[in-house]
């Protein structure tokens, strides 16, 4: 049992993480401050109920997750996942690292190096809410396909097919980012 | 990339294919070795893994927001009015609703 005193304490370092989780889910930082206030309000109320010991961070961010779902979504309700069965794996590997350059690993970096802050975000915030959400919690956040599927109480293998198709989608989108700023061929 | 067998136990398409399951941690130890192995031969699929490595790591650094000061201040101040509320109503406030 987790001892509430110390909940400022214990849950603090996430914060940064959380809010901008919070923004990646809301696209909006008026609901994303409201929702990490309302997430760390409900943790502290349920601290005691946390065990001390096991995950914390994965512990915080299934209340963001809830109270995201259950407050913001049906707010911010977007058409279900796209069509992606023309988004082909290794999507931004085949356009853009598979250049003989024979420089060795410099040129990864070389090839992705136009991509801006920006971009990244706004590419994770173009995805479908599932999609956004467990490419964050996978991407981002590092967390594994076990917590994932905690976190967002879903099963294993949906994790796994979200993120399969999520990243495909990211890559999408980041390579569409170049070519409109004329960076990357078309095709 | 180009199809050919390197490796008796897995080929460039099986490698490719497991490359995010690779990347993210969530394989056997004795798949993780196949796919070792393949790459110590493989060019093309050394060169995939090390950009998919440089995008993983691309998406994770480059998706970071800092707090506003506001926002700590707000929740410092609303966990301490919800600890006031409890000491006065003997820790009956609030509910465990998660």
């Amino acid at each position: 049992m987790a001892d509430q005193e110390n909940f400022a304490e214990d849950t603090s370092e996430f914060m940064g993480s959380l809010y901008t989780a919070a923004l990646r889910m809301t696209r909006n930082p008026s609901d994303a401050q409201d929702l990490v206030q309302e997430t760390y309000l409900k943790a502290y109320r349920g601290y005691a109920g946390f065990e001390a010991g096991t995950n914390l961070k994965a512990w915080l961010y299934r209340i963001l997750t809830n109270t995201f779902i259950n407050t913001y979504r049906s707010r911010a309700r977007r058409p279900e996942e796209t069509e992606l069965d023309d988004v082909e794996e290794l999507y931004l590997f085949r356009r853009l690292g598979n250049r003989e350059d024979g420089i060795g690993r410099s040129a990864e970096d070389e090839a992705l190096s136009w991509i801006t802050d920006d971009e990244v975000k706004a590419a994770l915030e173009s995805l479908s809410e599932s999609f956004r959400m467990t490419v964050l919690l996978a991407d981002v956040e590092g967390f594994s396909y076990k917590e994932i599927a905690e976190i967002m109480d879903v099963p294993i293998g949906t994790v796994m097919s979200r993120l399969h198709r999520g990243r495909r989608a990211l890559e999408k989108a980041l390579h569409d980012f170049g070519v409109a700023r004329g960076l990357v061929a078309a095709q | 990339m180009n199809g050919d067998n390197y490796d008796s136990s897995i080929d460039c398409r099986e490698a490719l294919h497991r490359v995010y399951h690779f990347l993210d941690g969530e394989m056997t130890a004795e798949r993780r070795d196949q796919i070792a192995r393949h790459l110590e031969r493989c060019a093309p699929c050394l060169r995939a893994f090390g950009f998919e490595t440089e995008l993983r790591k691309l998406i994770a650094d480059k998706c970071r927001d800092e707090v506003p000061e506001g926002l700590r201040l707000r929740i410092a101040s609303a966990i301490d009015h919800e600890h006031k509320q409890r000491l006065k109503t003997g820790g009956m406030a609030g509910g465990t609703e998660l």
